[in-house]
């Protein structure tokens, strides 16, 4: 279905202008390596539109057991979000496995891992970590992960594991 | 007539923390207006001030998104269960 995003929900307007990002990482979000790679190749593959997708695992373990590449309904070089019936059906998979939805990821092409305005603006899932993939340095992909709550953005150090 | 309501952890708040709510209605439009009624505070995150269901909430009856039915008119039966889900959007620039 093809959408636009040319909006914001009320309860999160004007938080933006609030957004900080603090300098330094105060907890990690643990990340399996063949995730990570994953994720950067995902991205790859979707340029110049941006990739997007879901990690989720066991809430109470807060491990990744589980990438799902999502499809970018937008197919936009600058936008994403994820097709409402693939999110509909991962949602429903995530609940019944007693899983949580851990980060949720989306690829920058030409600029740094950071969160955009629009990022914070569209950050409706608090409890989740937001990935950010750049590949402004195409040969040097950088992947960076931030809590976004109430347009407070916390940055947190991704502990690339085994 | 009942239906059951999921809610995402974003409106859960709204509905004293519950996750899933019994609600009256035979159509969206009612369920809506009957959530307002007995957890005020719904329509203006569901709705834009035009009154437009806002473009950043899923609705789904029975795992079917009702922008690809009859939208707010959609009609229910008893037992059918909603499920709201916000968008998982953004990106490097949605305005210029």
């Amino acid at each position: 279905m093809e959408t636009s995003l040319p909006f914001c929900l009320p309860w999160l307007a004007g938080k933006t202008a609030a957004a900080e990002l603090k300098d330094r990482p105060e907890s990690s979000f643990p990340l399996a390596r063949r995730y990570a790679d994953e994720m950067i190749a995902h991205a790859r593959e979707e340029a110049p539109n941006e990739c997007c997708g879901i990690l989720a695992g066991p809430a109470n373990e807060g491990r990744v057991k589980k990438l799902y590449r999502g499809i970018n309904a937008e197919k936009s070089p600058v936008r994403y979000n994820i097709d409402p019936q693939q999110l509909l059906s991962i949602h429903e998979e995530t609940e019944a496995k007693g899983w949580a939805i851990l980060g949720i990821y989306h690829s920058h092409t030409h600029t740094e891992a950071s969160p955009s305005a629009t990022d914070v603006r569209l950050a409706f899932w608090p409890d989740s970590i937001y990935l950010i993939i750049s590949l402004k340095q195409p040969g040097e992909p950088v992947i960076r992960a931030f809590s976004i709550r109430d347009g407070q953005i916390e940055e947190k150090q991704v502990a690339i594991g085994g | 007539m009942a239906v059951e309501v999921r809610l995402p952890m974003i409106l859960q708040k709204v509905a004293g923390g519950a996750k899933t709510v019994k609600v009256e209605g035979k159509s969206i439009r009612e369920v809506f207006d009957n959530l307002e009624k007995n957890h005020p505070g719904f329509a203006s995150r569901l709705f834009d001030n035009e009154g437009n269901l806002n473009h950043f909430i899923m609705v789904y009856v029975n795992n079917e998104d009702i922008r690809l039915q009859r939208g707010m008119q959609t009609e229910l039966k008893d037992g059918d269960v909603i499920t709201l889900l916000p968008a998982m959007a953004g990106g490097e620039d949605c305005c210029r």
